[in-house]
């Protein structure tokens, strides 16, 4: 690898966030101070054994990591592919994002703040952080658009049981976006008593770094499952991306090994041709949103222009900054899915293996079947694929239901 | 000196603060803000702030949110901010522009600075770049003669403090209270702390703003700052009124409160 690849070994990003030319902090001098002293508790956290053990130990008996890598067997014949699933969807709560919250929900404690919020699309991170919070005993406000608070109902009061406040916010597109702006808008007020428990690998340094540092165990897991199982590493990795921390995550430990690609899939939803979609590096430019500069979907103006998946994990007109990255500099590929590839092989993942997996995650099975051939065409033989199950689909069946026609007419 | 400075040391000489309104271009419609600065400029505003609207506008409270997102529902661009920009500096008071990072980057920083100047504004407010990520304004911004106004806050440490008041020019922005523009029933405590700390590292006149909306505020506030700044409660008047000529008399009769404000200061 050239020396301004990106690397596992912690080169990136620079001491101010930097990615290349993505990254940094664009925020409000008033949130400066409180991103400072995140940046210093997290690189302190970092090397610190005693906050590494706490946290390993939360991950092995409250999230359930290591999770399994499976060889989906019956999916493999389907699509030419040795797929290795990483089940991130048996975590408890269902998804990866569990890592990222009890990581921050530490880095908390010891910040000796009492308080975090949240934003949330479909209600899986405002869960997540609801989940933490109960457990950490920190009082939690989660944003939500109001149009996604009534989509969600369930997760919204999921959220309330746990003994979190749900806001919902009910300016611009009252979407992920608009929770996002609320939350920051909370932060700026409450940034002493409070900290800002973001839910990806996005906003303004230090977050797109941290929450990596959180969720790269995915990653770390897969490398040395698959060396375990096959007796090598894989051909690829690939992932779903929306803001792109499960990316992140499974990608991290194999950026340093030169023959894994690293495929990304984002949410194409009608297609990019369309304008409908959520592809932000496919479909979008370069700009600066939510506090970091990276991929946007905007129009000639700068003016944030709103995302469409069939997905709500995955609608989001932003990417986090080390994708930017990864994509410029050619380490990983991106990639649009779009919502009805994505639900064929949501399809496809329920009937040959039983399990149902996340509409986020159905994009990067769908990517996988893709590049299959492409990628056993290269290699002569048939590749070998460790793709991320980012989350499990409990939460998609009404969604899933509708789409396919398989609800019963009231 | 820019014309802002000119402006500032006017009203020093007068013992008195300079009153900085503000209105997001294209609101209501871009005539409608033209009309409304205007009035705003004859009603003994002494400086107007342009604030150019952006769809994810984070240091806003709700009603420069809900009058950003009227203006871009009405299809304003960032080339009619400079059309309003240009109309309202012919009135003589000078114009400074307040935006988020993103419509700058995208217009292109070096451009935008050249037709800013073309203009007729004086420099731009930038709530969301910090001087660690402001190279390309800053060269533009010298290239240009524009002044540079960045944001001080209560949470800056001492040495951010001073780093930042040494990048900018024409005069400081300090926040008067950790949160988002909107007008606040209670004066701030922090903000005669903040004011006299940036006045420890700089000559440079200092403006206070966040949650200033009523003549006694605003004479409180030119009891210790050289500028007093005022947004929501402007925009609240056009946005309460039922028509634009009520929204244009209620803009009035607050602007002159305000300027009455800002010449009894308080202590």
């Amino acid at each position: 690898m050239s020396v301004d690849t990106p690397a596992a070994t912690g080169r990136y990003p620079d001491a101010a966030g930097h990615f290349g030319r993505f990254g940094g902090r664009f925020v409000p001098e008033a949130l400066v101070a409180a991103l400072d002293e995140l940046d210093d508790a997290w690189r302190t956290a970092m090397g610190d054994e005693s906050f590494q053990t706490e946290f390993a130990a939360l991950l092995r008996d409250y999230a359930g990591a290591p999770s399994l890598l499976y060889p989906a067997r019956r999916l493999s014949a389907k699509i030419g592919a040795q797929v290795l699933l990483k089940r991130e969807d048996l975590n408890h709560t269902g998804a990866h994002k569990v890592r990222n919250v009890l990581g921050q929900a530490l880095l908390t404690k010891r910040m000796g703040k009492r308080r975090v919020i949240a934003e949330t699309g479909a209600g899986q991170h405002g869960v997540a952080t609801a989940t933490a919070a109960a457990l950490f005993d920190l009082e939690c406000v989660v944003y939500m658009g109001a149009v996604d608070t009534q989509r969600q109902a369930l997760n919204v009061a999921r959220m309330r049981m746990l003994g979190a406040t749900v806001v919902p916010v009910t300016t611009g597109s009252r979407t992920l976006k608009d929770a996002m702006n609320e939350a920051m808008r909370d932060w700026v007020a409450n940034v002493d008593s409070t900290h800002y428990l973001i839910g990806t690998a996005a906003g303004p340094h230090p977050f797109p770094a941290l929450v990596r540092d959180f969720v790269r165990g995915i990653g770390d897991e897969a490398r040395q499952q698959c060396l375990d199982l096959v007796g090598a590493l894989p051909d690829a990795v690939t992932a779903c991306v929306g803001g792109g921390s499960n990316a992140l995550g499974v990608f991290h430990a194999f950026v340093d090994d030169p023959g894994v690609r690293l495929y990304g899939f984002e949410a194409g939803g009608d297609g990019p041709a369309t304008g409908r979609h959520a592809a932000s590096i496919t479909g979008g430019s370069s700009g600066v949103l939510h506090g970091t500069r990276t991929y946007v979907l905007q129009d000639a103006d700068g003016q944030t222009v709103e995302s469409h998946s069939i997905s709500a994990g995955l609608d989001y007109p932003g990417v986090g900054p080390e994708h930017a990255w990864l994509h410029d500099t050619g380490r990983a590929t991106y990639r649009p899915v779009t919502d009805a590839d994505a639900m064929a092989a949501f399809e496809l993942l329920c009937r040959t293996e039983g399990i149902i997996p996340a509409i986020e995650s159905s994009h990067a099975l769908a990517g996988t079947a893709a590049i299959a051939p492409e990628l056993a065409a290269e290699l002569g033989r048939e590749p070998v694929v460790v793709v991320n199950l980012s989350g499990r689909g409990d939460k998609d069946v009404h969604t899933a239901g509708e789409y396919f026609g398989v609800l019963d007419k009231e | 000196m820019s014309r802002i400075g000119v402006a500032f040391d006017r009203a020093r000489a007068e013992g008195r603060a300079v009153l900085v309104g503000c209105m997001p271009a294209g609101f209501p419609t871009v005539e409608g803000s033209i009309a409304a600065m205007t009035a705003m400029v004859e009603a003994g505003v002494d400086v107007i702030e342009v604030e150019i609207p952006y769809s994810d506008p984070v240091m806003d409270g709700p009603v420069i949110q809900r009058a950003s997102d009227i203006a871009l529902a009405g299809g304003v661009r960032v080339a009619d901010t400079l059309r309003i920009i240009d109309a309202v500096a012919a009135t003589g008071a000078p114009v400074v522009t307040m935006t988020y990072w993103n419509p700058i980057e995208q217009y292109g920083v070096d451009a935008f600075a050249r037709d800013l100047a073309a203009a007729g504004g004086t420099g731009l407010i930038t709530p969301d770049l910090i001087p660690d990520e402001a190279q390309e304004w800053l060269a533009a911004s010298d290239a240009y003669g524009l002044d540079r106004t960045f944001l001080v806050s209560p949470s800056s440490t001492d040495a951010r403090l001073q780093m930042t008041v040494e990048h900018c020019r024409g005069f400081v922005y300090a926040t008067a209270i950790m949160g988002v523009t909107g007008a606040r029933a209670r004066a701030s405590a922090a903000a005669p702390v903040l004011v006299s700390r940036v006045r420890a590292v700089t000559d440079l006149p200092v403006g206070v703003g966040l949650g200033i909306g009523t003549g006694e505020q605003a004479g409180m506030a030119a009891g210790f700052a050289d500028g007093v700044i005022v947004g929501s409660a402007l925009i609240r008047c056009l946005l309460d009124a039922a028509s634009l000529p009520a929204g244009l008399t209620a803009l009035r009769e607050l602007s002159t409160e305000l300027a009455a404000g800002v010449r009894t200061p308080t202590a």
